[in-house]
């Protein structure tokens, strides 16, 4: 007979970690289960976490937690093939605690996060790859299989944090493989360089941190963007675009990587660097309408597997960190009633509608779609506008009144005004 | 097992740092150690599997036990999720600085007491580690117990606790031995004994709740002046990489001429002298 827990919660990431950390504080018998060798080994994100979230299930985290550096200035860059408009905010705010964001490398910090919720009592068993949810005749969901011999495990409610990749709810009939227009793929290097050359490259001190977001000739104008973080003693520095965009356009994305690393503006950045790691993964960008049910008789889903993600913002791990506590809150409840049906787990989705997680998601339901449809936003646009600022800023004797009239024409040759209008409603409606 | 209480296997593991991620620093020398993940030395592993397969036919119990600081706790753990019954960590700053001679007395001395608590049948170590490539920890242990020392060992071809014997394989380099020692006796395994298990997951969860027991020098009665750095003879003079070997002259062309040529050049060498 397998071993039954209150609780088994897939995959350790930050879903995962925070839901077993909450449940196991509650005194719940929980087991997190991990496919990686360590917690972190196999998780990938850009590398920005956003403190308030955590600071919720742990005060003052990041007086104790492996983090790079505090965030206090964000750029973000608009790039044509050799000139950058930047755009961005430094601000002594976020240099001071409780602090905004910090930048962090995964394969540290999430292995510190799951030995928090170690302590906390939960049971942490990793290179354990859970293969499918077991149900019961009435479809139920009762426990886990894992790829280990003797490996089922029988459960009150299961937590579903796989991640990115949904292969387990996939496995189990709770959704289809989701299609590469929902789907970025992101590539990273993290790219070693001594501290001092971190802090004069981006005018930083002591631990503080910048990052720069960048869009338009980066991914080539597909949907996506490149970025550089800058960590203790080293940049992570990678790019994603959806996967049906790298398909039709037939970039690989490691080259893409390599040809953002040489463009003119980003070479000095990260020049005299030594890549460390290299990695990829996946990203679920279909946003509100492609999310899976994101509970049932037995199970909820929280992260990168419920496609919480919200691009535009760059947001994901806080949504996960949020999610996986409010699936937490609402396990604890249904312990306490004795109840684990569909019916008694409906609290969930109430929840995750009541905080920001599911009203940004609904928010920007449309951006992905409409960026999708309209190629000249990061295609057309950053190139016109550098090119219009460039006449502009170019001093060669030419009245200003005729350089006017000539940038005027330029953008109008490459979309007319009929278009422009459009462009800015759509845009407009992507966004608010 | 119905006739007796079956075997007492002592199995000496290392927490070692992965080879496959370790680099020299250019500058100084000695291996960076910084961020280097730790593994369960690879031979140790299965060493830990013939001991487990031997309980599973005969019985009785399996215990593991490493001299390391207090994260090698976890490589033990390691080997309880491999099967084995008890891990013991032998840790105690005083241990810290240990050669191979000061390392083998205290694991002999750990041994020597887990003996009297239940009398020991044999005792495995992996051949060697692959930090230091010594391979005299396992057979130090066996000079201080007086036992029989196999070292190299590929196979186990009989065992037997009515007869207290033991037939293993030797792996050497001009063949393979098969020797018989009387019990206990102490076994140095090769990686060509078995394969590891892929852990069971209730194993694995028997590992991530058990707590290993935690011995210093004061509950194996030990000699301050044999452990540590006083107990270690051993001086590394100097760590270094040797220097890259330089390609030798190569010879290109049809096989008839490259022939002429090497014989001139063999012979010119006075490598080779040819007949009148």
């Amino acid at each position: 007979m397998p071993e039954k827990f209150d609780v088994i919660v897939v995959g350790a990431g930050p879903a995962g970690i925070t839901a077993a950390y909450c449940l196991a504080r509650e005194g719940l018998k929980v087991i997190l289960i991990e496919r990686g060798e360590q917690p972190g080994t196999k998780n990938v994100m850009g590398g920005v976490l956003y403190r308030q979230m955590l600071d919720e299930i742990i005060p003052g985290f990041w007086k104790q937690a492996p983090l790079e550096r505090h965030v206090i200035d964000q750029q973000w860059w608009v790039l044509s093939e050799d000139s950058a408009l930047k755009v961005g905010q430094r601000t002594a705010v976020h240099d001071r605690e409780p602090y905004n964001a910090f930048t962090v490398l995964r394969a540290k910090f999430d292995r510190w996060y799951a030995a928090q919720a170690v302590k906390q009592g939960a049971l942490l068993i990793t290179e354990t790859v859970v293969t499918r949810l077991l149900r019961d005749t009435s479809g139920r969901v009762i426990g886990v299989e894992t790829d280990r011999p003797d490996g089922q495990l029988l459960a009150n409610a299961v937590i579903v944090s796989e991640g990115a990749n949904t292969l387990v709810l996939e496995a189990s009939g709770l959704r289809a493989r989701p299609r590469a227009d929902t789907m970025a793929v992101a590539v990273k290097e993290v790219i070693s360089l001594p501290r001092e050359v971190i802090e004069n490259r981006f005018q930083l001190q002591g631990d503080q941190g910048a990052v720069i977001e960048f869009f338009g000739d980066s991914t080539l104008g597909m949907v996506g963007n490149a970025f550089i973080y800058t960590n203790r003693e080293s940049l992570s520095v990678g790019l994603g675009a959806m996967i049906s965009d790298f398909q039709r356009r037939r970039v690989r994305p490691h080259e893409l990587l390599e040809r953002f690393k040489q463009h003119p503006v980003v070479a000095p950045l990260v020049a005299g660097g030594e890549p460390k790691e290299y990695m990829a993964h996946m990203i679920p960008e279909g946003g509100y309408e492609a999310m899976p049910p994101l509970y049932g008789d037995g199970f909820l889903v929280c992260g990168d597997a419920a496609g919480m993600v919200i691009a535009v913002h760059r947001e994901g791990s806080n949504l996960a960190i949020t999610s996986g506590r409010l699936a937490a809150e609402t396990v604890v409840e249904a312990a306490r009633a004795g109840d684990f049906s569909a019916r008694r787990l409906a609290a969930y989705r109430e929840k995750l509608q009541a905080s920001y997680v599911l009203q940004d998601l609904r928010q920007y339901r449309h951006t992905t779609p409409v960026i999708e449809k309209i190629p000249q936003f990061l295609g057309v646009y950053p190139s016109l506008v550098n090119r219009a600022l460039q006449e502009f800023l170019t001093v060669d004797g030419v009245p200003k009144k005729v350089k006017e009239k000539k940038i005027l024409r330029m953008i109008l040759k490459e979309r007319p005004v009929t278009a422009l209008i459009g462009d800015a409603w759509r845009a407009w409606r992507a966004f608010i | 097992m119905p006739q007796s209480q079956g075997i007492h296997a002592v199995v000496c593991i290392k927490q070692v740092p992965d080879a496959t991620e370790v680099r020299i620093d250019p500058k100084t020398n000695t291996l960076i150690r910084e961020g280097i993940p730790s593994i369960v030395n690879p031979y140790d592993l299965h060493a830990v599997e013939a001991a487990v397969q031997l309980r599973e036919r005969f019985g009785g119990r399996v215990t593991v036990i490493s001299m390391g600081p207090p994260q090698a706790a976890e490589a033990l753990q390691k080997c309880i999720a491999q099967g084995a019954d008890e891990a013991i960590l032998l840790t105690d700053r005083a241990f810290a600085g240990a050669d191979t001679l000061a390392t083998s007395y205290v694991l002999a001395q750990a041994i020597h007491k887990l003996n009297q608590e239940r009398p020991v049948d044999l005792v495995f170590t992996g051949k060697q580690a692959i930090d230091g490539d010594t391979a005299q920890v396992g057979p130090g242990i066996a000079a201080r117990l007086g036992i029989p020392v196999l070292t190299y060992v590929c196979g186990i071809r009989s065992f037997s606790l009515e007869e207290r014997n033991i037939v293993v394989e030797r792996l050497l380099e001009e063949g393979r031995e098969v020797v018989r020692a009387r019990l206990p006796a102490l076994l140095t395994v090769s990686k060509e004994l078995n394969e590891p298990r892929y852990a069971s997951l209730p194993s694995l969860i028997r590992a991530a709740r058990y707590q290993v027991k935690i011995w210093t020098k004061d509950d194996i009665a030990a000699d301050p002046n044999q452990i540590g750095l006083k107990g270690s003879p051993t001086v590394v003079g100097r760590i270094f990489s040797p220097p890259e070997r330089q390609a030798g002259p190569r010879l290109a062309g049809p096989a008839p001429e490259v022939a002429r040529k090497l014989v001139e050049q063999l012979r010119s060498r006075g490598i080779i002298a040819m007949g009148a």
